[in-house]
Protein backbone atom coordinates (compact mmCIF):
# COMPACT_ATOMS: atom_id res chain seq x y z
CA UNK A 1 0.00 0.00 0.00
CA UNK A 2 1.23 3.18 -0.94
CA UNK A 3 1.93 6.12 2.03
CA UNK A 4 -0.19 8.46 2.01
CA UNK A 5 -0.26 11.77 4.27
CA UNK A 6 -1.48 10.90 8.00
CA UNK A 7 -0.41 7.00 7.76
CA UNK A 8 2.62 8.07 10.11
CA UNK A 9 0.07 9.02 13.02
CA UNK A 10 -1.84 5.73 12.39
CA UNK A 11 1.09 3.45 12.50
CA UNK A 12 2.20 5.09 15.57
CA UNK A 13 -1.53 5.13 17.31
CA UNK A 14 -1.93 1.59 16.57
CA UNK A 15 1.86 0.38 17.17
CA UNK A 16 3.16 2.35 21.01
CA UNK A 17 0.90 0.63 23.25
CA UNK A 18 1.63 -2.96 22.37
CA UNK A 19 5.45 -1.93 21.83
CA UNK A 20 5.31 0.01 25.14
CA UNK A 21 3.74 -3.15 27.14
CA UNK A 22 6.10 -5.40 25.18
CA UNK A 23 9.04 -3.19 25.83
CA UNK A 24 7.86 -2.75 29.26
CA UNK A 25 7.28 -6.24 30.66
CA UNK A 26 9.07 -8.45 28.06
CA UNK A 27 12.55 -6.84 26.60
CA UNK A 28 13.31 -4.62 30.00
CA UNK A 29 13.12 -7.69 32.26
CA UNK A 30 15.19 -9.61 29.69
CA UNK A 31 17.56 -7.32 30.05
CA UNK A 32 17.53 -7.29 33.62
CA UNK A 33 18.01 -10.99 33.61
CA UNK A 34 21.60 -10.29 31.97
CA UNK A 35 22.40 -7.62 34.16
CA UNK A 36 21.66 -8.69 37.35
CA UNK A 37 23.41 -11.48 37.19
CA UNK A 38 26.74 -9.53 37.42
CA UNK A 39 25.32 -8.19 41.06
CA UNK A 40 25.25 -9.58 44.27
CA UNK A 41 22.10 -8.31 45.92
CA UNK A 42 19.27 -9.68 48.88
CA UNK A 43 16.76 -7.94 47.24
CA UNK A 44 15.32 -5.45 48.97
CA UNK A 45 18.04 -3.51 50.48
CA UNK A 46 19.43 -1.15 48.79
CA UNK A 47 22.88 -2.58 49.02
CA UNK A 48 23.95 -4.40 45.57
CA UNK A 49 27.59 -4.64 44.65
CA UNK A 50 29.00 -5.56 41.24
CA UNK A 51 30.86 -8.37 41.14
CA UNK A 52 31.98 -9.23 37.48
CA UNK A 53 31.38 -12.79 36.68
CA UNK A 54 31.75 -14.13 40.12
CA UNK A 55 28.16 -15.64 40.10
CA UNK A 56 28.93 -17.61 37.57
CA UNK A 57 32.05 -19.19 38.89
CA UNK A 58 30.93 -19.36 42.19
CA UNK A 59 27.86 -21.56 40.77
CA UNK A 60 30.48 -24.34 38.99
CA UNK A 61 31.42 -25.23 42.53
CA UNK A 62 27.82 -25.54 44.02
CA UNK A 63 26.77 -28.69 44.43
CA UNK A 64 23.08 -28.43 44.16
CA UNK A 65 23.47 -26.47 40.76
CA UNK A 66 25.57 -29.55 39.05
CA UNK A 67 22.47 -32.05 40.30
CA UNK A 68 19.47 -29.41 39.04
CA UNK A 69 22.05 -29.19 35.28
CA UNK A 70 22.13 -33.00 35.59
CA UNK A 71 18.42 -33.14 36.38
CA UNK A 72 17.49 -31.47 33.66
CA UNK A 73 19.76 -33.14 30.63
CA UNK A 74 18.33 -36.45 31.98
CA UNK A 75 14.54 -35.66 32.22
CA UNK A 76 15.41 -33.93 28.55
CA UNK A 77 17.01 -36.66 26.52
CA UNK A 78 14.72 -39.53 28.63
CA UNK A 79 11.46 -37.76 27.89
CA UNK A 80 12.17 -36.26 24.62
CA UNK A 81 13.19 -39.60 23.40
CA UNK A 82 9.73 -41.07 24.41
CA UNK A 83 7.57 -38.65 23.74
CA UNK A 84 8.61 -37.98 19.95
CA UNK A 85 9.35 -41.56 19.30
CA UNK A 86 5.94 -42.77 21.03
CA UNK A 87 4.40 -39.63 19.13
CA UNK A 88 5.75 -40.79 15.94
CA UNK A 89 4.90 -44.20 16.34
CA UNK A 90 1.17 -43.53 17.18
CA UNK A 91 0.52 -40.79 14.34
CA UNK A 92 1.82 -43.45 11.89
CA UNK A 93 -0.31 -45.88 12.81
CA UNK A 94 -3.47 -44.26 13.12
CA UNK A 95 -2.68 -42.04 10.01
CA UNK A 96 -1.86 -45.36 8.03
CA UNK A 97 -4.38 -47.70 9.27
CA UNK A 98 -7.02 -45.33 9.13
CA UNK A 99 -8.28 -46.64 13.17
CA UNK A 100 -12.05 -46.51 13.35
CA UNK A 101 -12.76 -43.89 16.13
CA UNK A 102 -9.43 -42.01 15.24
CA UNK A 103 -10.88 -38.61 16.06
CA UNK A 104 -12.28 -40.28 19.85
CA UNK A 105 -8.27 -41.16 20.23
CA UNK A 106 -7.41 -38.08 19.35
CA UNK A 107 -9.73 -36.10 21.52
CA UNK A 108 -8.79 -38.30 24.58
CA UNK A 109 -5.28 -38.07 23.75
CA UNK A 110 -5.19 -34.72 23.66
CA UNK A 111 -6.94 -33.88 26.61
CA UNK A 112 -3.44 -33.32 29.19
CA UNK A 113 -2.47 -30.70 26.56
CA UNK A 114 -5.45 -28.64 27.96
CA UNK A 115 -4.76 -29.35 31.49
CA UNK A 116 -2.94 -26.98 33.63
CA UNK A 117 0.34 -28.43 34.97
CA UNK A 118 -1.02 -27.72 39.01
CA UNK A 119 -3.83 -30.13 37.81
CA UNK A 120 -2.01 -32.71 36.68
CA UNK A 121 0.56 -32.39 39.22
CA UNK A 122 -2.51 -32.99 41.65
CA UNK A 123 -3.62 -36.09 39.33
CA UNK A 124 -0.10 -37.91 40.14
CA UNK A 125 0.15 -37.00 43.33
CA UNK A 126 -3.18 -39.26 43.66
CA UNK A 127 -1.49 -41.50 42.14
CA UNK A 128 1.46 -41.96 43.24
CA UNK A 129 0.05 -41.58 46.70
CA UNK A 130 2.39 -43.52 49.36
CA UNK A 131 -1.02 -44.69 50.83
CA UNK A 132 -4.14 -44.36 49.37
CA UNK A 133 -2.57 -43.98 45.36
CA UNK A 134 -3.92 -45.48 41.91
CA UNK A 135 -0.44 -47.16 42.06
CA UNK A 136 0.11 -48.21 45.50
CA UNK A 137 -3.46 -48.82 46.47
CA UNK A 138 -4.16 -51.29 43.71
CA UNK A 139 -1.06 -52.88 44.42
CA UNK A 140 -2.61 -53.30 48.19
CA UNK A 141 -5.69 -54.44 46.66
CA UNK A 142 -3.87 -57.32 44.85
CA UNK A 143 -1.65 -58.11 47.73
CA UNK A 144 1.46 -57.07 45.65
CA UNK A 145 2.81 -54.81 48.33
CA UNK A 146 6.34 -55.54 47.35
CA UNK A 147 5.69 -53.70 44.46
CA UNK A 148 4.75 -50.42 46.43
CA UNK A 149 7.69 -47.89 45.96
CA UNK A 150 7.24 -44.35 47.65
CA UNK A 151 7.12 -42.75 44.10
CA UNK A 152 7.70 -38.88 44.90
CA UNK A 153 9.60 -39.73 48.46
CA UNK A 154 12.22 -41.95 47.34
CA UNK A 155 15.37 -40.42 45.91
CA UNK A 156 15.69 -42.95 43.20
CA UNK A 157 12.33 -42.76 41.63
CA UNK A 158 11.71 -39.29 42.10
CA UNK A 159 13.34 -38.10 38.84
CA UNK A 160 11.73 -41.35 36.71
CA UNK A 161 7.85 -40.33 38.38
CA UNK A 162 8.37 -36.67 37.02
CA UNK A 163 9.30 -38.16 34.11
CA UNK A 164 6.40 -40.27 33.38
CA UNK A 165 4.10 -37.07 33.80
CA UNK A 166 5.81 -35.23 31.75
CA UNK A 167 5.34 -37.63 28.77
CA UNK A 168 1.46 -38.04 30.42
CA UNK A 169 0.86 -34.65 29.56
CA UNK A 170 3.09 -34.09 26.24
CA UNK A 171 2.55 -37.25 24.39
CA UNK A 172 -0.71 -36.20 22.54
CA UNK A 173 -0.31 -32.46 21.83
CA UNK A 174 3.17 -34.42 19.70
CA UNK A 175 1.22 -36.65 18.07
CA UNK A 176 -2.07 -34.77 16.69
CA UNK A 177 1.00 -32.68 15.61
CA UNK A 178 2.45 -35.63 13.39
CA UNK A 179 -0.30 -36.50 12.63
CA UNK A 180 -1.92 -33.67 10.92
CA UNK A 181 1.36 -33.50 9.26
CA UNK A 182 1.14 -37.04 7.90
CA UNK A 183 -2.35 -36.97 6.33
CA UNK A 184 -1.19 -34.51 3.94
CA UNK A 185 1.29 -37.45 2.54
CA UNK A 186 -0.31 -37.91 -0.68
CA UNK A 187 -1.76 -41.47 -0.96
CA UNK A 188 -0.52 -42.70 -4.25
CA UNK A 189 2.70 -42.60 -2.39
CA UNK A 190 1.86 -45.44 -0.48
CA UNK A 191 -0.13 -47.24 -3.25
CA UNK A 192 2.81 -47.18 -5.61
CA UNK A 193 5.52 -48.52 -2.74
CA UNK A 194 2.69 -51.28 -2.18
CA UNK A 195 3.08 -52.63 -5.29
CA UNK A 196 6.71 -52.73 -5.10
CA UNK A 197 6.21 -54.94 -2.17
CA UNK A 198 7.42 -52.51 0.63
CA UNK A 199 6.33 -53.23 4.13
CA UNK A 200 4.72 -51.13 6.47
CA UNK A 201 8.08 -50.21 8.47
CA UNK A 202 10.22 -49.46 5.05
CA UNK A 203 7.06 -46.91 4.37
CA UNK A 204 7.60 -45.46 7.30
CA UNK A 205 11.40 -44.90 6.91
CA UNK A 206 11.51 -44.34 3.07
CA UNK A 207 8.10 -42.31 2.80
CA UNK A 208 6.62 -41.11 6.05
CA UNK A 209 9.60 -39.66 7.55
CA UNK A 210 11.53 -37.85 5.30
CA UNK A 211 8.32 -35.81 4.21
CA UNK A 212 7.45 -34.64 7.82
CA UNK A 213 11.06 -33.98 8.57
CA UNK A 214 10.59 -29.89 8.55
CA UNK A 215 7.94 -30.62 11.13
CA UNK A 216 9.66 -33.26 13.41
CA UNK A 217 12.67 -30.80 13.30
CA UNK A 218 10.89 -28.23 14.43
CA UNK A 219 9.17 -29.78 16.90
CA UNK A 220 12.51 -30.75 18.34
CA UNK A 221 13.73 -27.27 17.99
CA UNK A 222 10.85 -25.90 20.17
CA UNK A 223 10.71 -29.36 22.51
CA UNK A 224 13.78 -28.14 24.34
CA UNK A 225 12.87 -25.03 25.20
CA UNK A 226 9.15 -26.32 26.36
CA UNK A 227 10.90 -29.67 28.13
CA UNK A 228 12.53 -26.78 30.53
CA UNK A 229 9.69 -25.33 31.57
CA UNK A 230 7.80 -28.29 32.15
CA UNK A 231 9.65 -29.67 33.98
CA UNK A 232 10.25 -26.93 36.31
CA UNK A 233 6.25 -25.98 36.88
CA UNK A 234 5.82 -29.83 37.39
CA UNK A 235 8.53 -30.08 39.98
CA UNK A 236 7.51 -26.51 41.51
CA UNK A 237 3.75 -28.21 41.90
CA UNK A 238 4.92 -31.80 42.39
CA UNK A 239 7.81 -32.04 44.62
CA UNK A 240 9.02 -28.83 45.46
CA UNK A 241 12.59 -30.35 43.93
CA UNK A 242 12.58 -32.97 46.99
CA UNK A 243 13.12 -35.08 48.60
CA UNK A 244 16.82 -33.37 49.50
CA UNK A 245 17.12 -31.93 45.56
CA UNK A 246 17.08 -35.13 44.14
CA UNK A 247 14.35 -33.63 41.39
CA UNK A 248 15.80 -29.94 41.50
CA UNK A 249 15.69 -28.76 37.99
CA UNK A 250 17.67 -25.41 36.75
CA UNK A 251 14.57 -23.45 36.82
CA UNK A 252 13.58 -24.37 39.92
CA UNK A 253 16.77 -24.12 41.72
CA UNK A 254 16.83 -20.44 40.31
CA UNK A 255 13.87 -19.57 42.05
CA UNK A 256 14.68 -21.64 45.16
CA UNK A 257 17.69 -19.01 45.17
CA UNK A 258 15.91 -15.77 44.29
CA UNK A 259 13.19 -16.17 46.64
CA UNK A 260 13.75 -18.36 49.21
CA UNK A 261 17.25 -17.59 49.56
CA UNK A 262 16.69 -13.86 48.65
CA UNK A 263 19.95 -14.35 46.22
CA UNK A 264 18.64 -12.70 43.25
CA UNK A 265 22.26 -11.84 41.40
CA UNK A 266 23.02 -15.46 41.88
CA UNK A 267 19.77 -16.88 40.73
CA UNK A 268 19.75 -14.59 37.56
CA UNK A 269 22.79 -16.05 36.82
CA UNK A 270 21.59 -19.57 36.85
CA UNK A 271 18.57 -17.83 34.88
CA UNK A 272 21.58 -16.76 32.48
CA UNK A 273 22.94 -20.33 32.44
CA UNK A 274 19.52 -21.80 31.73
CA UNK A 275 19.20 -19.02 28.47
CA UNK A 276 22.32 -19.82 27.05
CA UNK A 277 21.70 -23.98 27.12
CA UNK A 278 18.41 -24.14 25.99
CA UNK A 279 19.06 -21.71 23.04
CA UNK A 280 22.92 -23.58 22.48
CA UNK A 281 20.86 -27.25 22.51
CA UNK A 282 17.98 -25.57 20.62
CA UNK A 283 20.71 -24.11 17.23
CA UNK A 284 22.56 -28.07 18.20
CA UNK A 285 19.57 -29.49 17.14
CA UNK A 286 18.29 -27.45 14.70
CA UNK A 287 22.52 -28.00 12.80
CA UNK A 288 22.41 -32.04 13.27
CA UNK A 289 18.68 -32.25 11.76
CA UNK A 290 19.01 -30.20 8.77
CA UNK A 291 18.49 -32.15 5.68
CA UNK A 292 17.71 -31.21 1.91
CA UNK A 293 13.56 -30.43 2.29
CA UNK A 294 12.05 -33.10 0.46
CA UNK A 295 8.67 -32.28 -1.60
CA UNK A 296 6.24 -34.50 -3.05
CA UNK B 1 -3.89 -62.67 8.44
CA UNK B 2 -1.20 -60.90 9.30
CA UNK B 3 -2.76 -57.34 8.71
CA UNK B 4 -6.10 -58.07 10.58
CA UNK B 5 -3.59 -59.30 13.55
CA UNK B 6 -1.82 -56.32 12.80
CA UNK B 7 -4.85 -54.19 13.49
CA UNK B 8 -5.92 -56.15 16.22
CA UNK B 9 -2.37 -55.36 17.90
CA UNK B 10 -2.55 -51.71 16.92
CA UNK B 11 -6.40 -51.01 18.41
CA UNK B 12 -5.11 -52.98 21.66
CA UNK B 13 -2.26 -50.59 22.01
CA UNK B 14 -4.18 -47.20 20.75
CA UNK B 15 -6.38 -48.25 23.57
CA UNK B 16 -4.39 -48.69 26.33
CA UNK B 17 -2.58 -45.98 25.76
CA UNK B 18 -6.13 -43.45 25.71
CA UNK B 19 -7.24 -45.58 29.02
CA UNK B 20 -3.93 -44.40 30.58
CA UNK B 21 -4.94 -40.61 30.12
CA UNK B 22 -8.19 -41.12 30.83
CA UNK B 23 -8.63 -43.21 33.66
CA UNK B 24 -6.91 -40.98 36.17
CA UNK B 25 -8.82 -38.17 35.12
CA UNK B 26 -12.16 -39.78 35.40
CA UNK B 27 -10.76 -41.52 38.76
CA UNK B 28 -10.33 -38.04 40.32
CA UNK B 29 -13.95 -37.14 38.72
CA UNK B 30 -15.26 -40.55 40.80
CA UNK B 31 -13.07 -40.11 44.25
CA UNK B 32 -14.28 -36.30 44.22
CA UNK B 33 -17.76 -37.70 45.84
CA UNK B 34 -16.10 -40.11 48.32
CA UNK B 35 -16.46 -40.02 52.06
CA UNK B 36 -13.47 -39.53 54.08
CA UNK B 37 -13.36 -43.38 54.83
CA UNK B 38 -13.95 -44.15 51.12
CA UNK B 39 -10.40 -43.06 50.62
CA UNK B 40 -9.13 -45.79 52.28
CA UNK B 41 -9.97 -48.55 51.06
CA UNK B 42 -9.94 -50.05 47.55
CA UNK B 43 -9.09 -47.02 44.71
CA UNK B 44 -11.21 -48.94 42.37
CA UNK B 45 -14.22 -49.19 45.24
CA UNK B 46 -16.85 -47.05 43.79
CA UNK B 47 -18.60 -44.50 46.21
CA UNK B 48 -21.67 -45.43 48.12
CA UNK B 49 -23.71 -41.94 47.34
CA UNK B 50 -22.39 -38.45 46.18
CA UNK B 51 -20.92 -36.88 49.45
CA UNK B 52 -21.61 -33.64 47.65
CA UNK B 53 -20.13 -31.71 50.94
CA UNK B 54 -16.30 -32.31 49.58
CA UNK B 55 -17.67 -29.73 46.69
CA UNK B 56 -19.44 -26.96 49.70
CA UNK B 57 -16.24 -27.46 51.20
CA UNK B 58 -13.83 -26.60 48.26
CA UNK B 59 -16.02 -23.76 47.01
CA UNK B 60 -16.67 -22.25 50.51
CA UNK B 61 -14.13 -23.18 52.78
CA UNK B 62 -11.36 -23.37 50.91
CA UNK B 63 -12.42 -20.55 48.96
CA UNK B 64 -12.67 -22.00 45.43
CA UNK B 65 -15.96 -19.95 44.29
CA UNK B 66 -14.27 -16.77 45.09
CA UNK B 67 -10.79 -17.73 43.46
CA UNK B 68 -12.76 -19.15 39.97
CA UNK B 69 -14.35 -16.08 39.77
CA UNK B 70 -10.88 -14.17 40.09
CA UNK B 71 -9.51 -16.39 37.42
CA UNK B 72 -13.00 -15.48 35.16
CA UNK B 73 -12.08 -11.94 35.29
CA UNK B 74 -8.31 -12.06 35.23
CA UNK B 75 -8.62 -14.61 31.86
CA UNK B 76 -11.27 -12.10 30.57
CA UNK B 77 -9.71 -8.58 31.26
CA UNK B 78 -6.64 -10.72 30.03
CA UNK B 79 -7.83 -11.34 26.62
CA UNK B 80 -9.64 -8.20 25.76
CA UNK B 81 -6.38 -6.26 26.43
CA UNK B 82 -4.01 -8.33 23.96
CA UNK B 83 -6.28 -8.20 21.29
CA UNK B 84 -6.92 -4.54 21.76
CA UNK B 85 -3.33 -3.51 21.70
CA UNK B 86 -2.43 -6.69 18.78
CA UNK B 87 -5.08 -6.04 16.41
CA UNK B 88 -4.20 -2.76 15.59
CA UNK B 89 -0.12 -3.95 16.08
CA UNK B 90 -0.20 -7.44 13.96
CA UNK B 91 -2.90 -5.03 11.45
CA UNK B 92 -0.17 -2.35 10.53
CA UNK B 93 2.76 -4.06 10.51
CA UNK B 94 0.88 -6.63 8.23
CA UNK B 95 -0.18 -3.91 5.47
CA UNK B 96 1.61 -0.55 6.36
CA UNK B 97 5.86 0.47 5.88
CA UNK B 98 7.09 2.24 8.51
CA UNK B 99 10.79 3.47 9.65
CA UNK B 100 12.21 0.44 12.20
CA UNK B 101 9.83 -1.71 10.67
CA UNK B 102 12.63 -4.23 10.36
CA UNK B 103 13.80 -3.82 13.46
CA UNK B 104 10.15 -4.17 15.53
CA UNK B 105 9.77 -7.11 13.68
CA UNK B 106 13.07 -8.96 14.60
CA UNK B 107 12.57 -8.06 18.72
CA UNK B 108 8.71 -9.24 18.15
CA UNK B 109 10.30 -12.35 16.93
CA UNK B 110 13.20 -12.76 19.66
CA UNK B 111 10.02 -12.13 21.92
CA UNK B 112 8.62 -15.55 20.81
CA UNK B 113 11.46 -17.15 22.47
CA UNK B 114 11.53 -15.64 25.73
CA UNK B 115 9.61 -17.65 28.09
CA UNK B 116 7.67 -15.95 31.17
CA UNK B 117 9.26 -18.26 33.49
CA UNK B 118 12.66 -16.97 32.69
CA UNK B 119 11.72 -13.43 33.59
CA UNK B 120 8.87 -13.37 36.44
CA UNK B 121 11.92 -12.31 38.98
CA UNK B 122 12.68 -9.29 37.39
CA UNK B 123 8.98 -8.74 36.17
CA UNK B 124 8.34 -9.34 40.04
CA UNK B 125 11.10 -6.68 41.16
CA UNK B 126 10.24 -3.76 39.06
CA UNK B 127 6.51 -3.79 40.16
CA UNK B 128 7.58 -3.84 43.95
CA UNK B 129 9.90 -0.42 42.73
CA UNK B 130 6.71 0.82 41.62
CA UNK B 131 5.10 0.34 44.65
CA UNK B 132 8.04 1.64 46.76
CA UNK B 133 8.30 4.37 44.78
CA UNK B 134 4.35 5.65 44.83
CA UNK B 135 4.81 4.33 48.42
CA UNK B 136 3.57 8.13 49.76
CA UNK B 137 0.67 8.58 47.69
CA UNK B 138 -0.69 5.21 48.04
CA UNK B 139 0.45 3.15 51.03
CA UNK B 140 -1.37 -0.14 49.86
CA UNK B 141 0.10 -0.32 47.18
CA UNK B 142 -0.69 -0.89 43.77
CA UNK B 143 1.18 -3.19 41.49
CA UNK B 144 1.53 -5.81 43.65
CA UNK B 145 -1.99 -8.40 44.56
CA UNK B 146 -3.47 -6.73 41.91
CA UNK B 147 -5.64 -8.72 39.44
CA UNK B 148 -5.67 -6.14 36.92
CA UNK B 149 -1.94 -6.12 37.27
CA UNK B 150 -1.56 -9.60 36.92
CA UNK B 151 -4.07 -9.46 33.18
CA UNK B 152 -1.97 -7.04 32.06
CA UNK B 153 1.31 -8.92 32.53
CA UNK B 154 -0.27 -11.89 31.07
CA UNK B 155 -1.61 -9.82 27.71
CA UNK B 156 1.96 -8.13 27.19
CA UNK B 157 3.73 -11.55 27.32
CA UNK B 158 1.60 -13.40 25.00
CA UNK B 159 2.13 -10.17 22.59
CA UNK B 160 4.82 -11.66 20.56
CA UNK B 161 2.61 -14.80 19.78
CA UNK B 162 -0.24 -12.65 19.07
CA UNK B 163 0.95 -10.95 16.29
CA UNK B 164 2.88 -13.43 15.01
CA UNK B 165 -0.28 -15.29 14.30
CA UNK B 166 -2.19 -12.39 13.37
CA UNK B 167 0.01 -10.63 11.00
CA UNK B 168 0.55 -13.89 9.36
CA UNK B 169 -3.47 -14.01 8.80
CA UNK B 170 -3.72 -10.39 7.71
CA UNK B 171 -0.79 -11.02 5.12
CA UNK B 172 -3.07 -13.65 3.72
CA UNK B 173 -6.02 -11.81 2.72
CA UNK B 174 -5.94 -9.88 -1.07
CA UNK B 175 -6.13 -6.29 -0.83
CA UNK B 176 -8.80 -5.59 -2.59
CA UNK B 177 -11.03 -5.83 -0.28
CA UNK B 178 -9.37 -2.60 1.42
CA UNK B 179 -8.64 -0.52 -1.65
CA UNK B 180 -12.54 -0.80 -2.67
CA UNK B 181 -13.21 0.46 0.90
CA UNK B 182 -10.99 3.11 0.73
CA UNK B 183 -12.53 4.07 -2.61
CA UNK B 184 -15.74 4.32 -1.04
CA UNK B 185 -13.77 6.33 1.39
CA UNK B 186 -13.85 4.85 4.57
CA UNK B 187 -11.06 5.75 7.22
CA UNK B 188 -8.25 3.83 7.76
CA UNK B 189 -9.53 2.91 11.22
CA UNK B 190 -13.30 2.09 10.06
CA UNK B 191 -11.22 -0.31 6.85
CA UNK B 192 -8.86 -2.04 9.97
CA UNK B 193 -12.01 -2.56 12.67
CA UNK B 194 -15.11 -3.18 9.88
CA UNK B 195 -13.62 -4.77 7.06
CA UNK B 196 -9.76 -6.94 8.05
CA UNK B 197 -11.00 -7.55 11.34
CA UNK B 198 -14.08 -9.83 10.38
CA UNK B 199 -12.47 -11.30 7.75
CA UNK B 200 -9.54 -12.49 10.13
CA UNK B 201 -11.85 -14.24 12.75
CA UNK B 202 -10.57 -17.58 12.38
CA UNK B 203 -6.77 -16.50 13.29
CA UNK B 204 -8.73 -14.19 15.93
CA UNK B 205 -10.45 -17.23 17.50
CA UNK B 206 -7.12 -19.40 17.18
CA UNK B 207 -5.07 -16.82 19.66
CA UNK B 208 -8.42 -16.62 21.54
CA UNK B 209 -8.30 -20.03 22.50
CA UNK B 210 -4.49 -20.27 22.81
CA UNK B 211 -4.12 -17.21 25.39
CA UNK B 212 -7.31 -18.38 26.84
CA UNK B 213 -5.52 -21.88 28.12
CA UNK B 214 -2.48 -19.86 28.51
CA UNK B 215 -4.02 -17.11 31.17
CA UNK B 216 -6.26 -19.54 32.98
CA UNK B 217 -3.90 -22.79 33.51
CA UNK B 218 -0.58 -20.50 34.52
CA UNK B 219 0.14 -20.23 38.07
CA UNK B 220 4.05 -19.47 37.85
CA UNK B 221 3.08 -15.40 37.17
CA UNK B 222 0.03 -15.14 39.62
CA UNK B 223 1.91 -16.95 42.57
CA UNK B 224 4.35 -14.32 42.65
CA UNK B 225 2.18 -11.25 41.33
CA UNK B 226 -0.99 -12.03 43.92
CA UNK B 227 1.00 -13.30 46.83
CA UNK B 228 -2.02 -11.90 49.22
CA UNK B 229 -5.73 -13.10 49.61
CA UNK B 230 -6.49 -12.51 46.23
CA UNK B 231 -5.81 -15.70 44.22
CA UNK B 232 -6.51 -17.39 41.13
CA UNK B 233 -7.69 -20.85 40.98
CA UNK B 234 -4.76 -22.65 39.96
CA UNK B 235 -2.51 -21.21 43.52
CA UNK B 236 -5.51 -22.29 45.01
CA UNK B 237 -5.79 -26.02 43.83
CA UNK B 238 -1.98 -25.46 44.73
CA UNK B 239 -2.66 -24.52 48.27
CA UNK B 240 -5.30 -27.23 49.12
CA UNK B 241 -2.51 -29.45 47.58
CA UNK B 242 -0.10 -28.47 50.23
CA UNK B 243 -2.34 -28.40 52.87
CA UNK B 244 -3.64 -32.16 52.00
CA UNK B 245 0.13 -33.27 52.45
CA UNK B 246 -0.35 -32.37 55.91
CA UNK B 247 -4.17 -33.18 57.43
CA UNK B 248 -5.00 -35.98 54.36
CA UNK B 249 -8.04 -34.46 53.82
CA UNK B 250 -8.56 -36.27 50.35
CA UNK B 251 -12.40 -35.21 49.62
CA UNK B 252 -11.79 -31.01 49.49
CA UNK B 253 -9.04 -31.81 47.14
CA UNK B 254 -10.22 -33.72 45.00
CA UNK B 255 -13.28 -31.64 44.56
CA UNK B 256 -10.90 -28.74 44.17
CA UNK B 257 -9.43 -30.23 41.26
CA UNK B 258 -13.43 -31.08 39.70
CA UNK B 259 -13.80 -27.93 39.82
CA UNK B 260 -10.61 -26.60 38.17
CA UNK B 261 -10.43 -29.03 35.49
CA UNK B 262 -14.21 -28.94 34.21
CA UNK B 263 -14.96 -25.67 32.66
CA UNK B 264 -11.55 -26.55 30.69
CA UNK B 265 -12.85 -29.96 29.54
CA UNK B 266 -16.21 -28.26 28.37
CA UNK B 267 -14.51 -25.34 26.62
CA UNK B 268 -12.07 -28.10 25.08
CA UNK B 269 -15.23 -30.72 24.04
CA UNK B 270 -16.59 -27.74 22.47
CA UNK B 271 -14.27 -25.97 20.09
CA UNK B 272 -11.61 -29.37 19.91
CA UNK B 273 -11.57 -29.50 16.76
CA UNK B 274 -10.84 -25.74 16.05
CA UNK B 275 -8.03 -26.00 18.77
CA UNK B 276 -6.57 -29.20 16.82
CA UNK B 277 -6.64 -27.04 13.34
CA UNK B 278 -5.23 -23.86 15.32
CA UNK B 279 -2.37 -25.33 16.08
CA UNK B 280 -1.45 -27.12 12.61
CA UNK B 281 -1.58 -23.91 11.27
CA UNK B 282 -0.07 -22.07 13.88
CA UNK B 283 3.16 -23.84 14.07
CA UNK B 284 4.44 -25.08 17.55
CA UNK B 285 3.92 -23.22 20.61
CA UNK B 286 6.61 -22.54 22.68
Amino acid sequence: MSNKPGDGRFVALCLVPALVLFALFMIWPTVNVFRMSLYTWSGFSPDMRFVGLDNFTKLLDDQQFVRAFQNTVALLVVVTVITMGMGLFLAAIMTRQKLRGRDLYRFVLYIPNVLSVVVIAAVFSAIYDQENGLINGTLRALSLDGLQLVWLGDQKVVLWSVAIAMVWQSLGYYMVLYMSSMSSIPEELYEASSLDGASATRQFFDITLPLIWQTLRTTLTFFVMSAVNLSFVLVRAMTGGGPDGSSEVLLSYMYKQAYTNSSYGYGMAIGVVIFMFSFLVSLLVSRATRREPVQF
Amino acid sequence: MTHKLGRGLTYALVSTIALLIAVPVAWVLVASVKTRGEFYGSPWALPEGLHLANYVDAFVTAKMGQYFLTSILVTLFGLVLVLAVSVPAAYVVARYEFRGKGLVEVLLMAGLFVNVNYIVVPIFLMLVDWDRALIDVLPDGLFIDNPGMLSLVYAATSIPFTIYLLTAYFRSIPKDYEEAAALDGASRFRIMTRVMLPMARPAVTTVVLFNFLAYWNDFIISLTLLPGDGKTLQVGLLNLMTAQKAAADYGRLYAGMVIVIVPVLIVYALIQRRLIEGMAAGGVKG
